[in-house]
C-alpha cells in the first residue's frame, strides 16, 4: 500500500512507487560555492541524451545564454553578478579608488527582458526589469518596522566584495512529484532510484505536467509537442555509471550519489565553510520536511534561494490533493443523501 | 585558469579545500576570480611592476630561503664592473645600441667574464628569436665564477637585484598597476609565508603574459621570485606554462618552428654556424658545465635519423643540406613579405590566421596575394575562404573575381580517427587510440606530408639538381597500412625515440646517443618513449593504482621525469629539506639518488663530489648543482646573457599605451621587434602626441566556452548556443562616459581596424585610478569571425604587430583603442573611418614610431623627457572626468 | 505474445496487482524504459584517448559502434583530469561527427568565385607540382658571400600545435629536406 504521506511529507519514494527491491534513493548534490560556471554539465547532458540546441541568441544575463531550464536544456548554468550590499555601496572591487558605480541595475534590467525561442514551451520566460534591477542593486532595506534587510544574519552585510555567483540548476526529482501526480498516461513515472522520469514512448504533450510544477522545470518541446526534462541519466544509472553532467563536473560541484549520503557530505561542508568564515552558505531543497518532502537534487547556496531564480518555499501542488478528494467525497455524499432526504420528504 | 583551463583548475580547487588561499590578478573579474579569495584587478601590461614589488618585498624584507638561495642560485656571484643598470640610466641597461635597437650584453657579464658572449649587439639574436633555444640549455657563461658568500659585494647578484628593484615600492605598485597598496601586499604576504623549507607556492602562466613585447621578462621576473623563495625543483613549486592547444608543446620540441630543430637544436645560421663543428659548439659551449656537453651525439643523430645511409661522418652527416637562416623569417614576417607578394604558397595545417593572429586585415591581405594556398581542416575556416566572406570583401580591398590565390582545402583527420602523441602542458606524452576512420577525402597530417613526399621524391626521381639530393636521400620509407596506405605513427615514434642504426634496436636513453654516426635519433630529448621497445606513451596503468607522481601515466620528457631540476627539492647535502616537501633525495647505504620521482641528476653523484678545474659537461656539475642543464649549474636570478632585453626584469609600457611610464624616461621596450610596413601603423604612445585619439585600453582572452580562433567551437552548436554572439564587456562607468547601453552595439576603433561588437556592461570591468588618472580597460574574446554557426567580428583585427624581443611573440593582450556607440560603418566607409582616426592621430605612413624615449643617451636618439606630457594626454587625466 | 503476458503486461493490471497501486512506478514503467542500457555498454569498443582541445591533456574515452563515435566522455583512470572534462571536451563527440565537417577536396580556381571538386590524388599532385614550381623559383643556393644558404623563402607553413608529435616530425623532415625555412605555428603566437 501507498504510504500514507505519498502525497505530503517525508518518505522513501521508490518503495512507495511499488519497488519492492529498490536501491538506495539516488540523487545530486550541487555545491555552487565551487561551481566555476564552465557549462561542461549542460554540454554533457546534451551530448549523451542528444538534447537540442535551445537557440543561439546573447541574452545579456551575464555569462548566461541558456536563460532557463528547458526541455531543451536539461541544465542551466545561472551567473549572478552581485555587487556589494546596500548601505555599503562603494566602488565594486573593495579598495579601488574608482568612484560610485552606476549603470548595473539598469543593465539587468534590460537583461532581464531579453528572451530567445528556445523551441521549447513555455520556453524561456522574459524576466521583468525592475525586480532585476532592484536585485542587481544589492538587498535593500525596506524600511518596515521589524523587516530585515534579505541577507540579514547571512553573511551578506558583511560582505566586502563583488561576488559572481554560478549554479548549474537541474530538475530536482522531488520525494512529492506533482508533475508525475498529476501525468494522466503515466509518462511521468518513478524509477526504482527514486528519481522521476518522463517515458519518451508514453507521453501524448497534454501539457499537466508544466504547471503543477513548483519549480518551473518542466517543459513541452515545440516540435513533437512532448514534455522533457532531466532523467538523472536513467539509462547510466542502470549501468552502474554516474550520470554525464556529474562525471563531467571539473570541480565536483555537481556530486551524485544515495541521496542520504550525500546529505551527510552536504551538512559537513555548510559546516566547514560556516568555520572557515563563509556564513551565508546553506543548503536548499535537502529537507525531508519541505513542501516537497525534500529534493532528490538538493543544493548549498551563497545567498537567499530567491537571487539564483528559485522559489524560496516551494509546495507540491498536489499537496491537498486528498482533502479536497475527502471535501469532494463528503460534499458528494452529502448531496446524495440530501437527495434521498428530497425524495424521501417528497414523498411523504 | 577556470575560463580556459577548467579541468586543470580543478587542483586548484583541490589546493582550496586544503586550505590554500587563492589569489587571482586579472585585468578583469573572470571565472576564476570568483573563485578566488582574493582579486586584484590590474592595468594590463604592467605585471612586471607587481612581480617587482614582490622582489622587493622579498629583499627588503630578507624574506628569501637564504640556505637554498646561497647554494642553488648565482646571488653570490659578482658581476662586471661595466654594468650599468636601468637605474643610470633611466630605463635602459648597459650596452645599448640605438641603431640597431639591441644590446651588447658584455658588460652584462660576470666579473672577469666580459668577453664570453657572443652577442654583440647586432639584433641578429632578435631576429633568429634565440630566446627560444635557451628554453632549454641557456648561453655561455664560464662555470667557475668569482662568489661573495656573504652577499655584501655590491656587485654581487643579490645586492644588483636589490638595487635594481629598490623603486618597486608597494606605492610605485599602486601608481603603476591600480593595485592599493594593502591588496598589494596581502598578495606578498601570503606569496612569501607559503615558501620554504615546509611550504611551496606555484606559479602558473599563460599567454596572458607571453603575448607582450616584454613577454619573456614577465616570466623572468617569475622565476626569479620562485627562486629566491626556494620553490624551484620542490613538489608543489616551480612555474608552469598552462598552454592552449593539445600539443602546443609538442610542436615546440619537434618544432614547426623556424628557427629550431627537433629537441631545441638551433636551425643554423648562415654566418655563425658555417660548418657542423661550429653549429655543434655554438650549443654545447666547450668548457662549459651540464648537459649540452652531449650535443655533437643529439646534432649528429638527428641527422643521421634525417638522412640515414646518406649521413656519414664523411659529410657532416648531411649538415650541409639544411636550410640557412639569414635573419627573422617568423610568421610576422612571412605575412608581411606576402603582401609584398615574395611568398608563393602557403600551407594552414589545423590554424586559422586570419582569426586567430594579430592584425586579422595583414593576414587576410597577405593569403590573397599568393600563388597557392593549402588549408588542411575539419571546417571551412575564414582562413579558407578570405577570398569570398571577409571584412576586405565588404570594402572591396579583395575582389574574388581579381584575387589569384589558387585555394586547396583538404579535409582533415580528427584526434579520434587516427593514433598518435599529444604532449601536454606538463611534457608529458600520451598516445591516442584510433576510434573510427576519417569520412571521405579526411587524411591525418601523418598521410598527407608522407604522401605529398612520396609524389615530390617520385617527381624528381633521377634529377642530378644538387637541391633535389637532400629530397632524394631523405629517409621516407614508412610501413603504411589500409586501404588508404596510411603510415605507421608508431614507426615515427620509434624514430623520434632514437635507434641503434646497425641493430634498429629502440635507444632506452639519450645517454646512449652517439656522435659517430652509430645511432638515428628524430628527437634526444623524447628517447625513451620507445624504451624497451614498447610505446611507453600508451601506458594507462589506472591513478588508483598507483602513487600521486603517476609515473605509469604516458611518459614525460626527459627520461619520464616530472618534475624538472629536483635535485634542489633536497638540500646541499642531499636531505630533503622538509619531511613535509621530500621528493629527491640522496641515499648514502646505497649510494644513488632516490625518491618519488626519477632523479633530474646523475644516479649515483654524491652530493659531496667536487669537480677537477679542467672538467667540462656533467662532469663539471658539482654534486650540489641542480640546475643540470645550465653553464654553471646555477639557477639565474640575474641573466649575463642570452635574454635580449636585459639580465634583469624591469618596467616597460606596452608597445601601445594610454600613459607615460610612471618608472623610467624610457617608455617601451627598447629591444622590442617592430616592423616599419604601410599595413602595420602603430598607435602613438605618450611622450610622442596624438595617445588620446586612442583614450581607452582593450584586452583580450579566451572563454571558457570556445576555443581559440573558433575553428573547433564556433562550428559546434553545443558551444556555439553557450556565447553565440561577439561582445565586449565594459564597466558601468565607461558605459555611462561613452553612452553605451547593455545588449546595445558598440564600436572600437584602433589604427589598424573598427570592429563591432554587442555591449555587456558588467561590475566586472572596473576603472582604475593610475598614477593620478582613470584608465578605462575593456574586454573582449577573441574567437569570433565571419565563419561558423555564429559570427562576428575578429578582435585580433584591431592589433598592430610588436613582438617580444627574445621569441618573437606578439604583443596581442593589450592595445589602445576608442569606442563608440552603435554599430561600425560598412563598405568603404569603414576605411574612411580607420583612415580618419589614422590621420587624427599622425600616423603617416613616413612616421618612425620612437623606440629610445629617454635622453640618457644623449640629443638625437630622445623623442621626449620623462617629464613632458602633452596638453592632450593631460587632458585625460581622472579630474576632468570626476 | 499470448493473452496472459498480454494482459499482464497492460499497465492497469500491473497496478491493481502489483506493488504500486497509485500507478506512480513500477507499474508505469514503459517497456522502452524497462529496456533501456547505456549506449556506452554496447558500444563495439572503446579507444583510450585524449582530448584535442587545449594543452591540459585530459583523458578521453572515445566509444564507437558500427564505425561511428557514440559517445566522448572523461576517462576516469587519468590522474591528470580523473574523468572530467570542460565544455569544450565534452562536446567532442559533436566536433568528430558534426555534420558541417567537409569530407570533400574543395578546389577555388585563380579568380574564380566559388568552389569546386577535386579529386584527392589530383590536388595531392597539384600541390607537388606547385611546391617544385616554387622552389625552382625562389631557391637561394648561397649568400652574397658565397655562404651556403639552401633554402626557399618562397613556401610558408603555419600550424602544428593541434597536431600529433608525429606529423609534425614529419612536417619539419619534409619541409627542411625541401629547403622550406618558414615552418611556423602557435607556439610563435
Amino acid at each position: 500500500m501507498p504510504d500514507a504521506n505519498s502525497l505530503y511529507g517525508p518518505l522513501d519514494p521508490a518503495p512507495d512507487a511499488g519497488w519492492t527491491q529498490a536501491p538506495p534513493r539516488m540523487g545530486f548534490f550541487t555545491d555552487t560555492s565551487v561551481c566555476i560556471g564552465c557549462k561542461a554539465c549542460e554540454v554533457a547532458c546534451k551530448e549523451w541524451n542528444g538534447v537540442p540546441d535551445g537557440g543561439f541568441d546573447l541574452l545579456g544575463m551575464s555569462y548566461d545564454n541558456t536563460g532557463a531550464l528547458t526541455a531543451n536544456s536539461w541544465r542551466h548554468v545561472a551567473f549572478i553578478e552581485q555587487p556589494r550590499p546596500a548601505g555599503q555601496r562603494t566602488p565594486p572591487f573593495a579598495g579601488d579608488p574608482t568612484g560610485p558605480t552606476t549603470g548595473s541595475p539598469a543593465s539587468a534590467s534590460v537583461g532581464a527582458g531579453t528572451t530567445t525561442d528556445t523551441g521549447t514551451s513555455p520556453g524561456l520566460p522574459p524576466g521583468r526589469g525592475e525586480p532585476a534591477a532592484r536585485m542587481a542593486a544589492g538587498p535593500e532595506f525596506l524600511g518596515m518596522p521589524g523587516a530585515q534587510p534579505p541577507g540579514r544574519g547571512t553573511g551578506a552585510e558583511s560582505r566586502t566584495d563583488f561576488r559572481w555567483l554560478m549554479m548549474s540548476d537541474v530538475c530536482k526529482h522531488c520525494t512529492h512529484a506533482a508533475c508525475l501526480d498529476v501525468c494522466p498516461t503515466g509518462s511521468l513515472f518513478r524509477t526504482e532510484f527514486g528519481t522521476v522520469v518522463v517515458q519518451e514512448d508514453i507521453c501524448n504533450g497534454c501539457g499537466y505536467c508544466i504547471s503543477a510544477c513548483p519549480y518551473g522545470v518542466i517543459d513541452q518541446r515545440k516540435d513533437d509537442g512532448r514534455a522533457w526534462k532531466c532523467t538523472l541519466c536513467y539509462d547510466r544509472l542502470g549501468a552502474g555509471m554516474t550520470p554525464a553532467c556529474a562525471q563531467a563536473c571539473p570541480t565536483e560541484s555537481i556530486q551524485y550519489g544515495p541521496l542520504d549520503e550525500l546529505r551527510d557530505r552536504a551538512a559537513q561542508r555548510v559546516a566547514t565553510l560556516h568555520e572557515r568564515g563563509v556564513p551565508e552558505a546553506r543548503l536548499y531543497g535537502h529537507d525531508p520536511t519541505d513542501g516537497v518532502g525534500g529534493d532528490g537534487a538538493f543544493f548549498l547556496l551563497l545567498d537567499e534561494p530567491e537571487v539564483y531564480g528559485l522559489p524560496p518555499d516551494p509546495v507540491v501542488t498536489t499537496r491537498d490533493l486528498p482533502r479536497m478528494w475527502k471535501r469532494a467525497g463528503l460534499a458528494a455524499l452529502a448531496m446524495a443523501a440530501a437527495t434521498v432526504a428530497a425524495f424521501v420528504g417528497g414523498s411523504s | 585558469m577556470a575560463e580556459a583551463h577548467p579541468v586543470g583548475f580543478q587542483w586548484v580547487m583541490e589546493a582550496k579545500k586544503r586550505g590554500a588561499k587563492v589569489f587571482h590578478v586579472d585585468p578583469r573579474f573572470t571565472r576564476t576570480s570568483a573563485l578566488a579569495d582574493t582579486y586584484l584587478p590590474i592595468r594590463a601590461g604592467t605585471d612586471i611592476a607587481l612581480l617587482g614589488g614582490v622582489v622587493r618585498y622579498i629583499l627588503d624584507n630578507e624574506l628569501d630561503f637564504r640556505e637554498y638561495v646561497l647554494a642553488y642560485t648565482n646571488a653570490a656571484t659578482i658581476v662586471s664592473e661595466q654594468f650599468a643598470d636601468t637605474e643610470d640610466l633611466d630605463g635602459l641597461f648597459s650596452g645599448y645600441n640605438p641603431e640597431t635597437g639591441s644590446y651588447d650584453h658584455a658588460s652584462w657579464q660576470y666579473e672577469g667574464h666580459e668577453g664570453n658572449t657572443k652577442i654583440r649587439g647586432t639584433g641578429k639574436e632578435r631576429d633568429s628569436a634565440s630566446g627560444l633555444e635557451h628554453e632549454s640549455h641557456g648561453e655561455p657563461v664560464p662555470a667557475q665564477t668569482q662568489r661573495d658568500e656573504t652577499l655584501r659585494h655590491p656587485r654581487c647578484v643579490y645586492q644588483i637585484l636589490k638595487r635594481h628593484f629598490a623603486r618597486y615600492t608597494p606605492e610605485m605598485v599602486a601608481r603603476v598597476c591600480g593595485i592599493p597598496e594593502e591588496k598589494f601586499l596581502e598578495l606578498a604576504r601570503a606569496w612569501t609565508e607559503n615558501s620554504g623549507r615546509e611550504r611551496t607556492g606555484a606559479l602558473v602562466y599563460s599567454v596572458g603574459w607571453t603575448q607582450h613585447s616584454v613577454g619573456v621578462q614577465y616570466i623572468r621576473t617569475g622565476s626569479i621570485i620562485q627562486t629566491l623563495l626556494g620553490n624551484m625543483g620542490r613538489p608543489g613549486g616551480g612555474i608552469l606554462a598552462l598552454r592552449g592547444h593539445a600539443s602546443i608543446q609538442g610542436s615546440t620540441d619537434i618544432p614547426t618552428l623556424f628557427n629550431l630543430l627537433p629537441g631545441y637544436l638551433p636551425m643554423p645560421h648562415h654566418a655563425d654556424h658555417p660548418t657542423f663543428d661550429k653549429w655543434v659548439d655554438s650549443i654545447r659551449h666547450p668548457g662549459q658545465k651540464g648537459f649540452w656537453g652531449n650535443s655533437g651525439a643529439f646534432a649528429a643523430s638527428l641527422l643521421k635519423a634525417y638522412w640515414g645511409d646518406a649521413a656519414t661522418p664523411e659529410n657532416d652527416f648531411g649538415y650541409g643540406w639544411l636550410p640557412r637562416m639569414t635573419g627573422d623569417h617568423g610568421t610576422y614576417q612571412q605575412v608581411l613579405n606576402m603582401i609584398d607578394g615574395k611568398v608563393k604558397g602557403y600551407f594552414l595545417l589545423g590554424q586559422n590566421p586570419a582569426v586567430g593572429s594579430a592584425h586579422g586585415r595583414a593576414q587576410r591581405l597577405g593569403m590573397a596575394n599568393l600563388d597557392w594556398l593549402v588549408v588542411r581542416d575539419l571546417f571551412l575556416i575564414e582562413s579558407a575562404t578570405f577570398w569570398k566572406n571577409s571584412p576586405e570583401i565588404a570594402t572591396g580591398e579583395i575582389v574574388p573575381q581579381e584575387c589569384r590565390t589558387e585555394v586547396f582545402f583538404l579535409p582533415a583527420a580528427s584526434h579520434v580517427e587516427k593514433e598518435g602523441t599529444f604532449t601536454q602542458t606538463q611534457r608529458l606524452l600520451q598516445w591516442r587510440e584510433k576510434a573510427v576512420n576519417p569520412p571521405g577525402d579526411a587524411r591525418s597530417e601523418l598521410w598527407f606530408f608522407y604522401h605529398l613526399g612520396r609524389v615530390l621524391r617520385e617527381k624528381l626521381a633521377g634529377s642530378t639538381t644538387p637541391r633535389d639530393r637532400a629530397l632524394l636521400d631523405l629517409t621516407w620509407d614508412y610501413p603504411t597500412h589500409g586501404p588508404h596506405a596510411e603510415p605507421s605513427a608508431e614507426a615515427v615514434l620509434k624514430e623520434i625515440n632514437g635507434y641503434d642504426v646497425a641493430t634498429g634496436r629502440p635507444l632506452n636513453a639519450f645517454a646512449e646517443a652517439k656522435d659517430d654516426g652509430s645511432t638515428a635519433i628524430g628527437c634526444w630529448i623524447y628517447t625513451g618513449v620507445y624504451a624497451d621497445g614498447v610505446n611507453q606513451a600508451a601506458r594507462r596503468k589506472s591513478r588508483h593504482e598507483q602513487d600521486w607522481v603517476a609515473a605509469e601515466w604516458g611518459w614525460a620528457w626527459p627520461a619520464n621525469r616530472r618534475t624538472l631540476y629536483n635535485r634542489a627539492s633536497a638540500d646541499p647535502e642531499g636531505r630533503p629539506w622538509s619531511d613535509r616537501k621530500k621528493y629527491v633525495w640522496w641515499d648514502p647505504d646505497a649510494g644513488e639518488w632516490t625518491g618519488y620521482d626519477v632523479p633530474d641528476f646523475e644516479k649515483t653523484k654524491p652530493p659531496s663530489y667536487r669537480p677537477p678545474d679542467d672538467a667540462s659537461g656533467p662532469e663539471a656539475l658539482a654534486g650540489d648543482d641542480p640546475f643540470v642543464m645550465q653553464g654553471d649549474g646555477k639557477a639565474w636570478l640575474y641573466a649575463p646573457s642570452g635574454v635580449l632585453d636585459g639580465p634583469l626584469p624591469t618596467h616597460y609600457e606596452p608597445a601601445e599605451s594610454p600613459m607615460r611610464n610612471p618608472l623610467y624616461g624610457q617608455q617601451a621596450n627598447p629591444t622590442r621587434k617592430i616592423y616599419e610596413h604601410p599595413v602595420n601603423r602603430i598607435n602613438p604612445s605618450p611622450p610622442e602626441p596624438h595617445s588620446e585619439v586612442f583614450p581607452y585600453v582593450f584586452t583580450v582572452s579566451r572563454l571558457t566556452e570556445h576555443h581559440t580562433a573558433g575553428g573547433m567551437s564556433r562550428t559546434v552548436p553545443r558551444l556555439a548556443e553557450l556565447q553565440p554572439e561577439m561582445f565586449v564587456e565594459v564597466s558601468p562607468e565607461l558605459a555611462a562616459e561613452v553612452g553605451l547601453a547593455h545588449l546595445g552595439w558598440a564600436h572600437l576603433i584602433s589604427g589598424r581596424a573598427a570592429i563591432e561588437a554587442r555591449v555587456l556592461v558588467t561590475d566586472r570591468l572596473t576603472p582604475l585610478r593610475v598614477d593620478g588618472r582613470i584608465i578605462h580597460q575593456v574586454w573582449l574574446p577573441y574567437h569570433f569571425g565571419s565563419e561558423g554557426l555564429v559570427t562576428g567580428d575578429s578582435a585580433n583585427d584591431l592589433f598592430g604587430i610588436t613582438l617580444d624581443p627574445n621569441v618573437l611573440i606578439q604583443e596581442s593582450k593589450i592595445g589602445t583603442c576608442d569606442i563608440r556607440p552603435g554599430r561600425r560603418p560598412t563598405g568603404p566607409a569603414l576605411l574612411d573611418l580607420v583612415g580618419d582616426y589614422q590621420r587624427r592621430a599622425g600616423m603617416t605612413v613616413d612616421r618612425k614610431v620612437p623606440i629610445v624615449t629617454t635622453d640618457v643617451l644623449g640629443g638625437e636618439n630622445a623623442a621626449g623627457s620623462t617629464d613632458e606630457q602633452t596638453p592632450e594626454a593631460a587632458a585625460c587625466d581622472g579630474e576632468d572626468h570626476a | 505474445m499470448g493473452l496472459k503476458t498480454f494482459i499482464q503486461g497492460w499497465p492497469v493490471y500491473r497496478q491493481l496487482t502489483g506493488t504500486d497501486p497509485l500507478g506512480r512506478g513500477a507499474a508505469a514503467q514503459s517497456a522502452r524504459s524497462a529496456g533501456l542500457t547505456a549506449r556506452t555498454e554496447t558500444a563495439d569498443g572503446v579507444a583510450r584517448s585524449v582530448c584535442p582541445y587545449c594543452a591540459v591533456g585530459c583523458g578521453q574515452r572515445v566509444f564507437h559502434s558500427e564505425g561511428r563515435v557514440t559517445q566522448i566522455e572523461g576517462d576516469p583512470d587519468s590522474p591528470i583530469s580523473r574523468g572530467r572534462l570542460c565544455p569544450k571536451g565534452s562536446a567532442s563527440k559533436s566536433l568528430v561527427t558534426s555534420p558541417l565537417r567537409q569530407t570533400k577536396v574543395r578546389y577555388r580556381r585563380p579568380y574564380a568565385t566559388d568552389w569546386e571538386d577535386l579529386d584527392l590524388d589530383v590536388a595531392l599532385d597539384m600541390i607537388a607540382d606547385r611546391i617544385l614550381a616554387a622552389r625552382e623559383e625562389t631557391w637561394e643556393d648561397v649568400d652574397d658571400e658565397g655562404r651556403p644558404l639552401n633554402r626557399t623563402l618562397g613556401i610558408s607553413s603555419l600550424g602544428g600545435a593541434t597536431l600529433d608529435n608525429e606529423e609534425n616530425y614529419l612536417i619539419k623532415k619534409l619541409f627542411t629536406a625541401m629547403g622550406a625555412l618558414q615552418i611556423e605555428n602557435q607556439a610563435r603566437i
